[in-house]
């Protein structure tokens, strides 16, 4: 009954083709991250087989060359697993000068007995644009999450843009009014403006330079927050994914017009 | 961005005895602007997030385990370094989402760091006001001030996390009139201990965020009339 602990490393990178337009150089899929192209420019994330699991090891690179486009989405949550040990989820992003990223695939969903690690880095380019969603379910319906730590670090131009951290699963933290209060989801999205995105469609245009939001704005559950730095978080609790994504939304949307 | 230059403790002028240092420090009596300070508390007891002994306790917990692991190794790393200031307050930047948050910081950095050339002149106390002209952040400030003051780093660290977590407590005792004495035995049982630890890649320190204290200091700028400045 004991599975074989995964080791996966998935790698997408775009390029430029002759007419100017995103291509993609390489799109290697690791089981179970599975990529598929979905349009020009578009990854789909399909997840095959469950988990992870505790134990496995994924990472995905993703490199995303001067003057392109790339949006990676997924098609269903994540749902963290139990296993032998900690699973650990790693994601490396480097977005050059002119280009564009958007990562926004679908939740993550912490099973109960899970412990899982994540850790996304990310360097930009000091005219890289971003849009990256991270969104944290606290357990399936009803069901006690078990333990995760997420770690993200975004650097500008070799300079720390943002730095955070997510602790799910410690008694000092669970229910405290100061961290999660009595939300059951937490997400973020990074949004660093160089150029506008449109993030509902399947192709992103570079488009008009866009004057970033600098007043900070806040509303039930959710905060626009200009950084010290080149870009802004929206930063947001809800108490299930549905309600964790209209809040998130709102935010992106305070910044993203 | 990964340099940590950790000189020796250049402890000029009149170093304290550490341990007294550290009283001094982290003694809300120290002239240095803390107490109109809550820490997210006040807006908490307006929306009802704290109403007792027991939501403050969590409410505490969460701080500590969160904004405060961040002041510790932020202080623990000011206090054993002798450069680089901009770079260590950019980490700080890096880690408060709020701009509120950073402006409370900026504000009672700048305070600590008035007072404490005063009290403990240093060298490295004024390096950190030239080089940060506008402020540094507080946990800087308290740990190049914990330097001049003739503290170690774990002191510093300590007085960090104390510090992060009493101010909040106090607010809730005079909002709320609790019992000075639950609140205080409250304070007592906190893990202090448990967010305190040696650093050394500054960027790899840790960046605990707390989600709730971001909308709480937000919030707390736009409601019209408050006690405490955060």
């Amino acid at each position: 009954m004991t599975k074989a602990l995964v080791r996966a490393r998935a790698v997408l990178r775009t390029g430029l083709d002759d007419r100017g337009l995103t291509r993609l150089e390489t799109m290697r899929s690791a089981p179970p991250l599975t990529l598929r192209q979905t349009a020009r420019g578009e990854i789909h994330l399909v997840s095959t087989g469950a988990g992870p699991l505790g134990g496995d090891h994924l990472r995905l690179d993703v490199e995303v060359a001067e003057k392109t486009s790339l949006t990676v989405r997924s098609i269903a949550s994540t749902l963290v697993l139990p296993g032998t040990g900690r699973s650990l989820m790693e994601i490396h992003a480097y977005v050059a000068s002119g280009a564009t990223l958007v990562f926004a695939p679908e939740p993550t969903v912490l099973a109960a007995g899970c412990d899982h690690m994540m850790t996304t880095t990310v360097h930009l380019a000091e005219d890289a644009a971003l849009f990256w969603r991270e969104e944290i379910v606290f357990g399936r319906h009803g069901e006690k999450p078990g333990r995760c730590h997420s770690r993200f670090d975004a650097s500008i131009d070799g300079r720390p843009l943002l730095r955070q951290e997510f602790v799910v699963g410690d008694p000092d933290i669970d229910g405290s009014p100061a961290v999660f209060g009595d939300a059951r989801c937490v997400g973020s999205t990074l949004i660093t403006a160089g150029r506008a995105h449109d993030t509902s469609s399947a192709e992103t245009t570079p488009a008009e330079p866009k004057t970033e939001l600098r007043e900070a704005e806040v509303a039930e559950g959710v905060a626009v927050l200009p950084l010290a730095g080149p870009g802004t978080l929206v930063s947001a609790l809800g108490r299930d994914a549905v309600e964790l994504r209209q809040r998130l939304s709102w935010g992106e949307s305070r910044v993203l017009p | 961005m990964h340099g940590s230059p950790t000189g020796g403790m250049p402890n000029q002028g009149a170093a304290t005895h550490g341990l007294a240092a550290l009283l001094l420090l982290a003694d809300s009596r120290l002239p240095a602007g803390g107490h109109a300070h809550s820490g997210g508390a006040e807006e908490a007891c307006r929306a009802g997030l704290i109403t007792g002994a027991d939501d403050l306790s969590r409410f505490l917990r969460g701080r500590l385990a969160t904004a405060g692991r961040v002041a510790a190794a932020l202080a623990w790393s000011a206090c054993s370094a002798s450069a680089s200031w901009e770079l260590l307050d950019a980490e700080a930047d890096a880690r408060i989402a709020s701009p509120a948050q950073r402006q409370a910081s900026r504000t009672q950095g700048r305070l600590l760091v008035r007072t404490a050339r005063r009290i403990w002149p240093s060298a490295t106390l004024n390096d950190l006001a030239k080089a940060l002209p506008e402020g540094s952040h507080h946990p800087i400030a308290l740990g190049v001030a914990a330097q001049a003051a003739g503290c170690t780093p774990d002191q510093a660290a300590m007085a960090a996390a104390y510090t992060s977590v009493t101010g909040a407590a106090t607010a809730a005792v005079r909002l709320l009139g609790l019992d000075p004495v639950t609140v205080h035995r409250v304070l007592a049982e906190l893990p202090y201990d448990s967010v305190i630890a040696e650093q050394h890649d500054w960027s790899a320190l840790p960046a605990h965020a707390a989600p709730a204290l971001d909308l709480l200091a937000e919030q707390h700028l736009r409601t019209e009339v408050r006690l405490f400045v955060s």
